[in-house]
Parts: structure tokens; C-alpha cells; sequence
């Protein structure tokens, strides 16, 4: 029987086009806040497996911290709450990259401590491995620490329970390969990549009884304003460099398989 | 200023090219800032990777050495790298981006009171004041900043600079004792592909990226995802590439549908994917805009075949863009190249 709290928030749509601009209180994306939002997507795998592995062993509950607008949070959760069952903790705060991982995981890491009842000997503190707003990596291992839990794991694709009771986690290395780890038990933190299940359908069933508990989390959603820390950005930029594409037609496949190798080898 | 360079030896005991490459740029910053630098090493033996740099001019080489040291663990490592940052009484700190490093770092910027930034992937000094560049929303748009906290942590990615390259010596190695944390983890070994069948090779020369074009009806109404399996895999195995791939292409396994065994999600490129380094990528039966396109981000010559005169991937983005059927001149570079 497992604890298992997911840390993730919500991203810009990766459709839409993003532009940094300088904000009152550092960088910010245009228009961010009508941006089209979701749930970030490696959060997303870590949310998915650990519904899955919740279904596998009874009495096990997932909670979902989340970190966001709580207007957008409102608006993504509508849809994450249709895939797998969990229950709520919303913080109020800014979801953007450029906020800092610190101040976020110390957010976090407070949000999870105050779970009544929890007891960290049965937590697995699940999340993204990576966002895909700030990218750095960083939050998971933070929060770990910030809770006391050194037994870590990032990149995770697959995670197996022994009959043991031990966990057996694939996190992926360099050179496409998965490094085999062994920890004989909770707590744990895993940062998921993208782990083995597809995105579950949508259940409106799931999504009903998810909602019950979504908006009174978002109504009683603590103030989390987190910032850029104590960094000062001295630019964002979009990068130029755009190619002068040459565009070539009509020639024989012959010929463009004989350009290639010779470029290949060149 | 006090800077060190933090680094774990391979399997061999040797440093991989990845941590020669930031070594390169640590020492350029600490040029640039005028201040030494440190050397910080932990593996189940340092010795002879100390001494294959003990030409780099660091004023200092400490290490953490032992089998405990020897497992890529969290506890263990970042135990090891507050031990040494500790020792150095270092207010910057390097490192490789490996998945070692990664995996430990921010913690152990929290332990020393300090931050730590991941993927930066250039450095620079103005005034004594180090700063860094990096990618936001996945590679989308880049910035420069600096921090105030110390000590700052730094992961440089690969490519930052060219691999440092200089006299081996006799270093003088400091140990650094340490008794090792307890630990509930250990690492029992590695999963991956029969070495003739592992498509992602980071040191290759060329990255070929497949589209999900692949495994749609060609021109004949018909799917060929047999043709396109041996075609790929083929030009992999005459040419030494790397493969990597669409989102769409890999997703297709998860929805059911006819895909190509071979690819995983660690082939996956662009923003839900990786972004690797590589001189050359062909991408072949791509589509997209912008957001799939990272994963070109860090290629150096880019070359692209599509039946799409507008295809995403390619205009802007690609150097040269054919518009072509990939089956056909797939099957005539595989022809050339045997």
C-alpha cells in the first residue's frame, strides 16, 4: 500500500507559438494567461503510472500537487480528471519557466508535508523528470531533499515492485541504454520520462468523482508566490538563426542519394 | 571566486568526453574571471584519471575514491560531491551534464545552501561576474543569466567546448574521507538493445530522423512499414547513424497501430523528446511546425527529404530540403553506401 504523490503542473500547449517578454517581475511569455494550457507532459506520465500502480495495490491513494494559476489549473483539470483517479492539493501561484525550481520546491515540498496522516515511509514522490516550460530537472530532487528522502531516481521508464516489496527502476543513461537500480523500499523519488502506458481515454466516470474533490482543492488553493529567485536574466530571446532552406525539385532520386553519401562522407 | 570541477570516472577510470569537454570550459570561465580553479573527482579509483588532466592547471585535485563511490546513486554521489565542494570551499562548481550529474546536483546545491542550473550551454564572464545561457520551454527560446546565491552549480551540456586536450602527468590527489551514507539503492546493471541493434549512438556523425510519413500509404495506396523497416535500418547499419524520431511516429505504438519495432520513446527528438548533438541530420518523412522541430536545435548541417515543398522541419530550418519520396532515395543511398 502506497502513497503516491505526483508533482506536476501545466504547461503552454506546445502547438502554440511563445514569445518572452519582460514582465514586472521578470520574464514572462506573451499573453500568458490565455495561452491554452496542459498538463505538463512528463508530470503527465508520472501521474498515469502511478494511477497504475495504485490499481495494483489496493488501498494506495494518489494525490496530485499542483503549482499553477488556479484559474488555469481549474480549466486543465478539467481534462486530466478524466483519466485516473487522484485527489487534488492546489497551490496558487505562477506555473512559467522562468520561476525558480527552489522557490518551487519549497512550495511544494511544504504543500506536501502538510498531507494530515501522511507517513513518509510509504510515500513514492512521483513527477517529470523535466518540465517543458523550465526544463532544468531540478524540482523533484528538491523537494526530495526538502522531505528527507535520498533515494532518487530520474529518467525513470519503468518501475517494478518485487514480491519483496522491493522497487526495481529502470532510469535511462546515456547511449540509449536504462541503468537497473534496486531499492529495497519507500520512500523514493522517481522523475519519469515517459514510462510504458499510452494516455488512458478519457472516463467520465473517473472525471465525476475526481471533481468532487478538484474544486473544493481549487477554492481552499494556498498562495504560492514563487518568483525568479535570485536570478537576474540579462536576456530571452527567441533564437534567429533561420536557414536560407535551398529547395530542391524535380531531380532524380539517383541523383539526391548521390549528394547525400557524397555529404555523409564528406 | 573559488571554482572546481567536479567529475566521476567511467566504468575504465577514465573521464568520458563529455566531462573533458566541460573541463575545457571551466577553465576558460576561470580565465575569464581570473581566479584558480580545482579539480574534484569521485570514482572506485581516481588515480589515472587524475593524472590523464593533471596538465589542466588546476591548483588543486581532491577526490572521493572507493567501491562505494563506484555505483551512479544518488546518495552516494551527492554525499561524494558535498564532501568535495565542501573541501574546496568552492563558491562555482562545474559539471558534465551526464545523467550521473544531472540526477544529483540540485540536491546538492540545497545541501550547500546553494542553486544550480542544468543544461547551460554557455558560459561567460563580465566585470568578475559569471553567467550562463540556457534553453527554456525546451529549447524554444534562450537566456543569459547569473545568480547572486553561492555556491552555484553548474551542468554543462555537451558541445560547450571542444574537449580539453593536454599533457598527462603525476597529479597530487587529495582524498577527501568519506564515510559512505547509508543507502537503501544499488545498482544492479544496465538494459539495452544487442549492441547490432542499438540505433541511438550519441557519437555518431549523423542523426536520421524518421517522420511518421514512413508508415502512411505511399503513392500506390498501399502501407509499407516492412519496406521502410528494412530501408531504415539498413541505411543505419552501412551508415553508423544515430535514429531518432518523431513524436508521432513513436506515439503510434501506444495507439495500436502498424509502427516500426525498432523505435522507442528514446529515440524520440524535439520537445517531448531529446536534443542531441550531432554534425549532420537527415530527417526524412517529417512534418510540423516550430515545437517538433527542436530536436535540431543543437545539429549542425541539416538536410531534409519530404514530399512537402512546406514541410515544417524543413524550411527555415533545413539547409537543403528535397522533395522527394524517401523510399526511393533511401534505397539508392543504401545502395551507394554498401
Amino acid at each position: 500500500m502506497y502513497t503516491i504523490i505526483v508533482c506536476g503542473s501545466l504547461v503552454p500547449d506546445p502547438l502554440q507559438t511563445l514569445e518572452p517578454i519582460a514582465g514586472p517581475n521578470g520574464p514572462a511569455l506573451k499573453n500568458e494567461m490565455m495561452l491554452p494550457s496542459s498538463l505538463d507532459p512528463w508530470a503527465g506520465h508520472a501521474l498515469y503510472e502511478a494511477a497504475n500502480l495504485a490499481a495494483k495495490h489496493p488501498g494506495s491513494k494518489v494525490w496530485l500537487v499542483s503549482l499553477g494559476p488556479k484559474a488555469k489549473l481549474q480549466q486543465v483539470m478539467m481534462t486530466v480528471a478524466q483519466k485516473v483517479p487522484f485527489e487534488l492539493i492546489a497551490l496558487d501561484g505562477p506555473a512559467g519557466g522562468f520561476t525558480d525550481a527552489a522557490e518551487t520546491a519549497a512550495a511544494l515540498a511544504e504543500a506536501i508535508g502538510a498531507i494530515p496522516g501522511l507517513d513518509l515511509a510509504n510515500v513514492l514522490l512521483f513527477g517529470g523528470w523535466e518540465s517543458a516550460s523550465r526544463g532544468a530537472g531540478a524540482t523533484m530532487q528538491l523537494v526530495g531533499e526538502r522531505l528527507g528522502i535520498t533515494e532518487q531516481f530520474q529518467g525513470v521508464d519503468s518501475l517494478t515492485i518485487g514480491t519483496d516489496g522491493s522497487l526495481r527502476i529502470l532510469e535511462r543513461v546515456e547511449g540509449g541504454k536504462h541503468q537497473v537500480s534496486v531499492c529495497s523500499a519507500p520512500p523514493a523519488v522517481l522523475g519519469w520520462a515517459t514510462g510504458n502506458l499510452p494516455e488512458p481515454r478519457n472516463n467520465p466516470q473517473v472525471g465525476m468523482a475526481n471533481m468532487r474533490g478538484i474544486m473544493p482543492a481549487l477554492q481552499k488553493a494556498k498562495a504560492a508566490p514563487v518568483g525568479t529567485g535570485d536570478i537576474t536574466f540579462a536576456s530571452v530571446s527567441l533564437p534567429k538563426q533561420t536557414r536560407a532552406t535551398q529547395v530542391i525539385k524535380d531531380q532524380p532520386p539517383e541523383q539526391i542519394a548521390a549528394e547525400l553519401v557524397a555529404w555523409i562522407r564528406g | 571566486m573559488s571554482t572546481l570541477f567536479l567529475a566521476h570516472t567511467e566504468a575504465d577510470g577514465t573521464l568520458a568526453k563529455a566531462a573533458l569537454e566541460a573541463l575545457a570550459a571551466t577553465i576558460q570561465l576561470a580565465t575569464a574571471l581570473g581566479t584558480p580553479f580545482s579539480v574534484g573527482l569521485i570514482g572506485d579509483n581516481t588515480g589515472p584519471a587524475a593524472d590523464s588532466i593533471a596538465g589542466c592547471g588546476a591548483a588543486r585535485f581532491l577526490a572521493v575514491t572507493g567501491t562505494d563511490f563506484a555505483q551512479a546513486r544518488y546518495a552516494t554521489d551527492a554525499a561524494a560531491a558535498e564532501a568535495l565542494c565542501r573541501a574546496a570551499a568552492a563558491t562555482l562548481v562545474s559539471v558534465p551534464a551526464t545523467s550521473r550529474w544531472n540526477r544529483v546536483l540540485p540536491g546538492v546545491a540545497h545541501r550547500l545552501g546553494g542553486r544550480a542550473d542544468t543544461h547551460v550551454t554557455g558560459l561567460d564572464a563580465a566585470n568578475g561576474i559569471p553567467s550562463i545561457s540556457r534553453w527554456f520551454y525546451r529549447q524554444r527560446m534562450e537566456a543569459v543569466l547569473t545568480r547572486s546565491t553561492r555556491p552555484w552549480l553548474l551542468a554543462l551540456e555537451g558541445g560547450i567546448a571542444p574537449a580539453w586536450q593536454g599533457a598527462a602527468g603525476s597529479a597530487a590527489v587529495e582524498a577527501v574521507a568519506l564515510t559512505p551514507p547509508a543507502t537503501r539503492s544499488h545498482v544492479v546493471g544496465f538494459e539495452a538493445p544487442a549492441a547490432d541493434q542499438q540505433t541511438i549512438r550519441p557519437d555518431a556523425e549523423v542523426l536520421f530522423v524518421t517522420g511518421a510519413g514512413w508508415t502512411k500509404k505511399q503513392a500506390d495506396g498501399q502501407v509499407k512499414v516492412a519496406a521502410a523497416e528494412t530501408l531504415i535500418l539498413d541505411f543505419l547499419r552501412l551508415s553508423r547513424a544515430s535514429l531518432g524520431s518523431t513524436k508521432s511516429l513513436v506515439d503510434l505504438g501506444g495507439e495500436g497501430q502498424d509502427i516500426l519495432p525498432f523505435l522507442s520513446h528514446l529515440n524520440q527528438v524535439g520537445q517531448t523528446g531529446s536534443t542531441p548533438r550531432h554534425a549532420k541530420g537527415l530527417a526524412t518523412c517529417c512534418h510540423g511546425e516550430e515545437p517538433h522541430t527542436v530536436g535540431w536545435r543543437f545539429i549542425g548541417e541539416r538536410r531534409a527529404i519530404s514530399l512537402d515543398a512546406n514541410c515544417g522541419w524543413a524550411r527555415g530550418k533545413a539547409d537543403v530540403l528535397y522533395i522527394a519520396d524517401a523510399f526511393a532515395v533511401m534505397a539508392k543511398v543504401n545502395a551507394l553506401l554498401v
